[in-house]
């Protein structure tokens, strides 16, 4: 029976019938709904962890215990999960441990454009990578035996595209999968200078097996079209590729990039007049192609930025240019905070204060746009908070009398909460912002640590924020509404004022919960608009200023009320 | 050759519903197809653009400029906005809506006027309120049926497949409801 899946789904479907055990993973776009999928597979242990690094801890430590075991993650989620992966490269895999990375080109939801290709090859595991949701799962398969035959963790590299787009998926019977025994093995378990210099010959010599392998595995294709135009590819450029020059070229594609083959690449250039490597982002095959002394053009004619297409391919190699209606100047249309979300009062507050904001990431990040303006600084998942205190120890007392950082619930918990250590034990004297919306917001909708459920929504412990913020010594922590704009302004200012660390934690929950009730929509009496343009301060999606008068949408708008406080003639109230 | 269709609005808008029920009636068909998604931070009220394609065999996931058979608009400056993706001789179904973005809530720029008109000067054109029919149907909720019921009208795929397909997504409480603002938007004279 074929299904159509999005890649991510078909991930999950190749783990789930190659008999996975374990699967812990961390939220991030595009990676996430593979660890949401495998929600339906009920004999399947599922997790959202704290983080990455624990994550990827958690399916190694059920690798080691004769598990199949799994952990998917974003591009940037592998520099958190990085530590242990460098180290498990060495103990290999009892049960087959795979680890699933998510690029995402073109920066559809992601801070920057790494390429996690360079991470295979830094810890030498092995890299396949799809190409649409049917190989998703094909090599998620045959990811756990590559994994237990050669006793390494294995990566599947995706991106955007492949993890997003829907294909036909043959669907089979998951197979019957034994826990392996466990055995205690100090010299392969324990990585001590000792043991782990005998592990690494033990790495160099699979890495040779592997690069063997690449040479002769069905992975890596050659469609020999018999023209003298040569095309290496992998991942979703083959798609593009095979779109745009479908026939004309003859093709090797790579569906393992990591160790890449040499004879076979070889031989494939020795047919062609003219040799591309066609792949998004770095030069990473290119310059392994460069390596063996073949002549090719790669980055010379094709972008390091952003996503490539089919029309791009058809330009640079076929020369053939499209016949299209010419883009026009249009007005942007940036994401913004939801009407009603709670981050708007919180970033009403800070930016009528005018005070310096170190952000993070998470919907709370959008604080940064217009009109609101409010946020100084994202950098990576924490650095909200370690950022802030690397601040104040710079510029001293009273520049962190006028700094706070904001940081959401999920991501405090991910890597906030040993910033907050340091401030704390380093003396400092910081104002942090917990936006405690009672979900992982971003991602659309996980549950984490402080919610009370878990990824499959069964009652668990709910971290106490306040009492965590205590244990590590931080004595003001209060909890405020962002909503209540006095009060929360009222709070901030005191906050700032005291020579101590503090914690507000904004409490409201995230407009687009279901458990969130909506009571109708606003409307603007206009005889009573004074044309202000107060509530246009808000950024609020719903609130329009239209022949000199503010107007709310009653489609957009959610009746949060939050304009009825920032309004100062009363002219706005509730719709019929 | 393939199918493009190429779906555009605002996140929120309930776009990735009407690529879904498309991708399925379209497998019901017996082609092959790619459906392509966008989750994350543009679902956030930024522009959101999903792909549909079907053919013997579909490789790209994305369709590029001048590909486009049909664009299915929720939005107006969305539909012009992807215009340069419409292969000339194209079509554009556009749910005649205005949704203000914030350059143009914070008085940055202005909404541009009369992209009705620029966007019927260079392509087949049938412009609705969806919502009136929707509502119509019993809720303001199934938009994005209606305009399901449009595109069906405009397609090679028959209407039956269409409605199994609808049978088969939508919850039975909706039901009813949603086959009618199908109907009413494959019923809808321009
Ligand atoms: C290391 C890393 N992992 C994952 C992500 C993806 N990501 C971006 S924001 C976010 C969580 C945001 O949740 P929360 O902090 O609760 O804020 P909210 O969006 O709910 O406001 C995640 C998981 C990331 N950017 N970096």
């Amino acid at each position: 029976m074929k299904e159509l899946m999005i890649g991510n789904a078909a991930v999950a479907r190749g783990a789930y019938e190659a008999g996975v055990k374990v699967v812990s993973s961390y939220p991030g776009t595009p990676s996430t709904e593979i660890t949401e999928s495998i929600v339906k597979y009920e004999d399947v242990y599922v997790e959202w962890a704290p983080n990455e690094k624990v994550a990827g801890e958690t399916a190694i430590g059920a690798s080691i215990a004769g598990a199949r075991a799994m952990s998917c993650m974003k591009h940037v989620g592998l520099n958190v999960m990085a530590d242990p992966v460098f180290t498990v490269s060495y103990i290999g895999a009892n049960g087959g441990l795979v680890f699933c990375v998510a690029d995402d080109p073109g920066m559809h939801s992601s801070q920057n454009e790494q390429d996690s290709r360079h991470y295979a090859k830094a810890s030498k595991i092995m890299m396949l990578e799809p190409s649409d949701s049917s190989e998703c799962k094909e090599f998620t398969k045959l990811a756990f035996s590559l994994s237990e035959k050669y006793d390494t963790p294995v990566f599947i590299r995706l991106s955007t595209r492949v993890s997003h787009s829907q294909s036909l998926v043959e669907i089979c019977e998951p197979e019957k999968v034994e826990l392996k025994p466990y055995v205690k093995n100090i010299q392969k378990n324990v990585m001590m200078p000792a043991n782990a210099i005998s592990r690494h010959v033990v790495v160099e010599e699979r890495e040779k097996a592997l690069r063997e392998f690449a040479e002769t595995t069905p992975l890596n294709a050659v469609e020999d079209n018999g023209s003298k135009i040569g095309v290496i590819t992998s991942g979703v450029s083959y798609a593009y590729a095979k779109d745009a020059l479908q026939d004309k070229v003859n093709y090797l594609k790579l569906g393992m990039v990591y160790p890449l083959p040499t004879n076979l690449i070889k031989e494939f250039a020795s047919k062609v007049d003219v040799l591309y490597v066609i792949e998004e982002l770095d030069p990473f095959i290119e310059e392994h192609v460069k390596g063996l002394g073949i002549k090719v053009k790669g980055k010379d004619v094709f972008s390091l930025l952003g996503e490539y297409s089919q029309n791009l391919i058809k330009k640079v190699v076929l020369n053939e240019e499209v016949d299209a209606f010419a883009p026009q100047n249009l007005p942007k249309r940036p994401p913004v905070m939801c009407a009603g979300c709670p981050h708007r009062g919180t970033f009403y507050v800070l930016s009528k204060l005018g005070v310096t904001v170190s952000g993070d990431i998470g919907c709370y990040t959008l604080g940064a746009v217009a009109p609101l303006n409010s946020v100084d600084t994202t950098i990576c998942m924490g650095a909200s908070v370690s950022a802030a205190h690397g601040m104040a120890k710079a510029r001293g007392e009273e520049f962190n009398k006028k700094l706070v950082s904001v940081i959401g619930d999920s991501t405090f918990i991910h890597s906030g909460i040993t910033g907050l250590i340091d401030i704390v034990y380093n003396k400092g004297n910081n104002t942090v912002i917990i936006l405690d919306n009672s979900i992982t917001g971003m991602t659309g909708h996980q549950d984490n640590p402080t919610t009370g459920l878990t990824i499959r929504k069964e009652p668990t412990k709910q971290v106490d924020l306040v009492a965590l913020c205590k244990a590590v010594g931080v004595d003001r922590v209060r909890v405020e509404d962002p909503f209540d704009i006095k009060g929360f302004e009222k709070a901030v200012k005191e906050e700032l004022e005291v020579n101590e660390p503090s914690v507000i934690i904004a409490q409201r929950p995230c407009a687009l919960l279901k458990t969130v009730k909506h009571e109708g929509y606003y409307t603007v009496n206009s005889d009573k608009c004074r044309s202000c343009k107060m509530c246009m301060k808000l950024g609020c999606p719903a609130i329009i200023f239209e022949d000199g008068k503010a107007k709310i949408d009653p489609t957009q708008c959610n009746g949060c009320g939050l304009c009825v406080k920032v309004c100062p003639f009363t002219a706005i109230t509730k719709g019929e | 050759m393939t199918k493009n269709i190429m779906i555009v609005g605002v996140g929120g808008q309930g776009t990735l519903l009407a690529s879904r029920i498309l991708g399925n009636a379209v497998i019901s068909e017996g082609y092959d197809v790619k459906v392509s998604e966008v989750h994350g931070m543009s679902q956030r009220g930024g522009s959101v653009v999903t792909y549909v394609k079907y053919g013997e065999k579909v490789h790209a996931p994305i369709i590029d400029k001048g590909e486009a058979d049909i664009i299915l608009a929720f939005e107006r400056l969305e539909a012009i906005r992807a215009l340069p993706y419409l292969k000339k001789g194209g079509k554009v179904i556009l749910n005649d809506r205005k949704i203000l973005p914030m350059p143009v809530i914070t008085g940055a720029t202005t909404y541009p006027e009369g992209i009705v008109e620029d966007l019927s000067s260079k392509a087949d054109v049938i412009a609705l309120d969806a919502l009136d029919l929707s509502i119509k149907a019993g809720s303001p909720k199934a938009v994005n049926v209606v305009l399901i019921g449009v595109l069906a009208k405009s397609m090679d795929i028959p209407k039956e497949t269409f409605i199994k397909v609808i049978n088969e997504t939508v919850p039975p409480k909706f039901l009813e409801m949603n086959l009618k603002a199908f109907e009413l938007g494959y019923n809808y004279e321009g």
